[in-house]
């Protein structure tokens, strides 16, 4: 157990790909962090600098407040859970667990109590004998947990660990890996592009972008406060509409609507807005109907602004007409710099509603 | 975490030495006169003779007939190359197609019938089928240095293999499409065996090629010799003479490796994976 | 890679369903779900292979067999059936079984040397990165080459006057003598059968390593420091498939693809010489003209063979089914 610091790290392979630039992060001990982002922004390729998977090309990798840029990987008191799982699928489930602790030189029966432990934590005693081939998905899952487990390292790194299980599976996983963590409380670094995943499992969330760090915060920090418009439209579903608008006059202007009164300065500005903040109302912004998602429980109203796609929440099922008005909170509207993405205070001042 | 390992390199270093070396000393001392060669042992660096040793063995009449040339033997090896290995995938990939996607009496008897033939090399059985050539009258004859080496299952075992691993949706679709046997055949499996069928191509001529053993005794008459064949031939003049030909003897086994050796190296991808998929 | 169902486990897994698949090669299933239904076609494609068969396999394989029973005159007037005979000739002459004796030494030294330079050489090509696949290109060309080709250029580096392996041999004061001392010419002749073998070795054991999961050896990077201990107890078992296989091919290999280079050093002059027990056929045969006997030795070869072969021939659906 240990803290775990990332200085500056950068990565550049060796055909001057920059995978990973310029990353800071302070995870605390027993903290759950999740790297998320799409696929080839860099997630694994951090995680492997401190696996010790990969070189480090810049900064610093520090696990229990040491510099551990030039250790083997098995020197470094850590324990990864792969995608495919990574078993051994000549050894048994015990072997595949025991085998990190025999090459430490552990004694018999330490070996023996801790698999034995994580077989109980993990409902594997059944299945110790037997090779992974014979195992399910999830099972395997389970047994590549064990073998983390087991070694009780100063960290646990995850790559996208659930990704091959199906959907349902990866649920319940997901709560198992989350409430295991809590028990034992390992620091964490955790691998995803799936954002729901990321928002359940997190105590912070690392959002990366092309190799580096749009945001770092806790799930709804992040999600009600997204630093750019790259996080805005990464996390959270549906995705937060974004739509180009504009302030003139103290005015926020969308498609000609004046939708609020704002003391932002004149000019282009991105407008974000989140489904679950607007409503169906009688007078609002108008929005012409494209198509309806019903969710069951709720149902998501898919239409065009202008030229501009929206996306409404609704919890009604009343049948709705070619045209809909839509009114929004004043307080949950996101605005970002129409240039470079980044988030701009806003100083909200008056809603109006447009006729 | 790749960290350059010296020691590493040095293994690798040697074992390309050990395998190299020779080919490339084979390949210098055939430009040095066989005097040179006796006198100095063989050679690491090309010598002056190269130019006249190879248009003496490519064109000097010799052997008991004076007839056959280096290019005449080259020619011979090319023909059993490519025969075999067209002869090979044609009868195999049709044999396979057989056994795979029809429905039939004596079907895993037959199977068995051809797959026995997995069980007994050439060399076990190499009298009675000289018997049996000589009464088909096939001694001196392509096709009897080609055929015969036919009888051997591998490749209708790798096509086998490969139609199975073939998604049984294509044959459904096929025939919903109303394409029979043959239009199917022609038309779905052989363009889709394409890239095998090169890979196997590949593996068959160099084994065609490189025969040994059947072209020795299948061949009395010069005009059928091949490369391997005229090493043969030239090992038994050196018997008895006071400076062998040495340079002349490399020139053929160069010859005799040039072809084989480049088809290995220049499609070595295909020929990887043709050998590590079918196995042998 | 999701959940496969459980009970597809060790249920079918008796020794004697494995026996049975073994032996089988084939599952009762059919090879297609669909499958044409036509009387005639399938004989059509199938006929040129069973021709050559039948005639080039069948026909010379039961010959062999009879005439492994008779006493053929060697002027060709006719042949007495002579039983066993020729099989206790074999069995008994004290020059076969040294000829035995001799090939499965040779078998032995010979493929433990080609199988072991040849995971060496892969498993260092499969480590470096630079200039990887130059070495791969060196190591593996040799492989077309033909054996009697090898076995001439063996013979050049062994000659009695300008050989340079027998100069080294002479610097240590040894006076190598190929083609007249027994054992250096066993010498000659495992080094010449080992130098052809190594690149097929090779071949196969590094895409036998490269066939192990990146990540299953990255999970081992991290399970231990040692890089002996990684090999020992990760790679080395999971390439024990294509171990297994490459044996069974390299003693084929010895036993019969080695043919030429032995007939290229030893040259026809088999006084003193070593040699394999299919040289002892051709010999027999052809030289002299012992057809009952040399057929008698291809029938008990036949046997090895045949246990060979099925054991390859298992081994290889195996393979297929590691993927
Ligand atoms: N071994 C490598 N050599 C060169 N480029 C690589 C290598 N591995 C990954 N990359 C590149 O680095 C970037 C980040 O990759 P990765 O960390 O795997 O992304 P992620 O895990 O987020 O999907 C990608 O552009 C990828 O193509
Ligand atoms: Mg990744």
């Amino acid at each position: 157990m240990a803290e775990l610091t990332l200085k500056s790290v950068g990565k550049t392979y060796a055909g001057g790909v920059d995978a990973v630039t310029d990353v800071t992060i302070d995870i605390k001990d027993g903290e759950f962090i999740v790297l998320v982002g799409p696929s080839g922004c860099g997630k694994s390729t951090l995680l492997r600098m401190v696996a010790g998977l990969e070189t480090v090309t810049r900064g610093d990798v520090q696990i229990g407040g040491r510099r551990v840029n030039d250790l083997d990987p098995a020197e470094r008191d850590i324990a990864m859970v792969f995608q495919n799982y990574a078993l051994y699928p000549h050894m048994s489930v015990r072997d595949n667990m025991a085998y990190g602790l025999k090459n430490r030189g552990e004694s018999k029966a330490v070996i023996e109590e801790r698999v034995a432990e994580a077989a109980r934590m993990l409902e594997l005693g059944q299945y110790l004998d037997r090779k992974p081939r014979a195992l399910s998905g999830g099972q395997r899952q389970r047994v590549a947990m064990g073998r983390a487990i087991v070694r009780q390292p100063a960290a646990f790194l995850f790559d996208e660990p659930l990704s091959n299980l199906d959907a349902k599976l990866r649920v319940s996983m997901r709560m198992e890996i989350r409430k295991l963590q809590q028990r034992l409380g390992t620091t964490s670094l955790y691998v995803t592009h799936d954002q729901l995943e990321a928002m359940t499992l997190a105590d912070r969330l690392v959002v990366l972008n092309g190799g580096r760090i749009e945001q770092i915060g806790a799930p709804l920090e992040v999600y009600r406060k997204p630093a750019s418009t790259f996080v805005a439209s990464f996390i959270g579903a549906p995705a937060m509409s974004l739509l180009d608008a504009h302030i003139e006059g103290g005015q926020l202007l969308l498609e000609g609507h004046a939708l609020a009164r704002l003391g932002n300065a004149a000019g282009p500005v991105t407008l974000g807005l989140r489904a679950e903040d607007l409503r169906i109302v009688d007078t609002g912004l108008p929005m012409r109907v494209d198509y309806i998602e019903e969710l069951g429980a709720q149902r998501i109203i898919h239409g065009m602004v202008g030229d501009q796609a929206l996306a409404v929440t609704d919890t009604h099922d009343t049948p709705l007409g070619p045209e809909v008005r839509v009114a929004l909170d004043p307080a949950r509207l996101h605005l970002f710099d129409a240039q470079t993405g980044r988030r701009m205070d806003k100083r909200v001042e008056q809603v109006s509603v447009p006729a | 975490m790749q960290k350059i390992k010296p020691f590493d390199h040095l293994i690798l270093i040697l074992g390309a030495l050990f395998l190299c070396a020779p080919v490339v000393m084979a390949l210098m001392s055939s430009t040095h006169t066989a005097v040179d060669v006796h006198s100095n042992g063989l050679s690491l660096l090309p010598g002056g003779n190269g130019i006249e040793t190879y248009t003496k063995v490519l064109t000097h009449r010799g052997g008991f007939t004076g007839d056959v040339t280096g290019l005449l033997m080259l020619r011979n090896s090319l023909i059993m190359g490519l025969g075999f290995a067209v002869g090979k995938i044609v009868l195999s990939m049709m044999a396979a197609y057989a056994l795979v996607y029809f429905r039939f009496r004596f079907a895993t008897l037959l199977f068995w019938a051809i797959f026995a033939t997995l069980l007994l090399p050439l060399e076990v059985r190499i009298m009675p089928s000289y018997q049996v050539m000589s009464e088909l009258h096939l001694l001196n004859t392509y096709t009897g240095l080609i055929v015969p080496l036919l009888a051997s299952a591998t490749g209708t075992f790798f096509f086998r293999q490969f139609f199975r691993s073939v998604p049984d949706e294509l044959l459904e679709a096929a025939r919903i499409d109303g394409a029979g046997p043959v239009k199917f055949f022609i038309d779905v499996l052989v363009p889709l065996s394409k890239t095998m069928m090169a890979a196997i191509f590949i593996i068959m001529f160099i084994y065609g090629w490189n025969q040994y053993l059947w072209p020795l005794l299948m061949t009395t008459d010069e005009s059928f010799y091949t490369l391997m064949r005229g090493i043969k031939s030239i090992l038994q003049v050196w018997v008895g003479s006071q400076i062998p030909d040495y340079n002349e003897a490399f020139a053929l086994a160069v010859l005799a490796m040039v072809p084989p050796v480049a088809v290995v190296v220049i499609f070595q991808r295909m020929f990887i994976k043709g050998l590590t998929e079918s196995d042998k | 890679m999701t959940d496969t169902p459980l009970n597809m486990v060790e249920a079918d897994r008796t020794l004697v369903m494995r026996l049975r698949a073994w032996w089988s090669g084939e599952t009762a299933t059919p090879a297609k779900r669909v499958q044409f239904d036509r009387p005639l076609t399938p004989w059509l494609f199938l006929l040129p292979q069973l021709a050559v068969v039948v005639i080039f396999f069948y026909w010379p394989s039961v010959q062999a067999v009879t005439s492994s029973f008779y006493l053929e005159d060697p002027f060709g007037f006719g042949a007495t059936f002579v039983g066993m005979e020729n099989y206790t000739d074999a069995l008994n002459s004290s020059e076969y079984l040294g000829t035995a004796a001799f090939t499965a030494f040779f078998c032995v030294v010979v493929t433990a040397l080609a199988l072991g330079i040849g995971l060496l050489l892969a498993v260092k090509a499969d480590k470096v990165i630079r200039g990887a696949e130059s070495y791969k290109t060196l190591l593996i060309s040799v492989y077309a080459i033909a054996p009697p080709v090898a076995g001439l250029i063996g013979m050049m580096f062994f000659d009695m006057h300008m050989g340079p392996l027998k100069d080294l041999a002479a610097w240590f004061g040894y006076d190598l003598k190929v083609g007249i001392n027994y054992w250096d010419t066993a010498t000659a002749l495992i080094v010449i059968a080992v130098w052809k073998q190594i690149p097929y070795n090779f071949i196969f054991f590094l895409s036998g390593l490269q066939s192990v999961p990146v990540s299953v050896r990255e999970a081992a990077l991290i399970d231990a420091r040692s890089g002996w201990r990684r090999f020992w107890d990760i790679t080395l078992p999971l390439l024990a498939p294509t171990a297994f296989f490459l044996l069974v091919i390299n003693i084929t290999y010895t036993m019969f693809d080695t043919f030429p280079i032995i007939d290229v050093i030893v040259k026809d002059k088999p006084a003193n010489n070593p040699m394999t027990l299919v040289y002892k056929v051709y010999l027999d045969g052809f030289k002299g003209n012992d057809i009952g006997g040399s057929s008698a030795q291809s029938v008990i070869l036949m046997g090895v063979v045949a246990l060979l072969t099925v054991l390859q021939f298992r081994f290889l659906e195996r393979r297929v089914h590691y993927g």
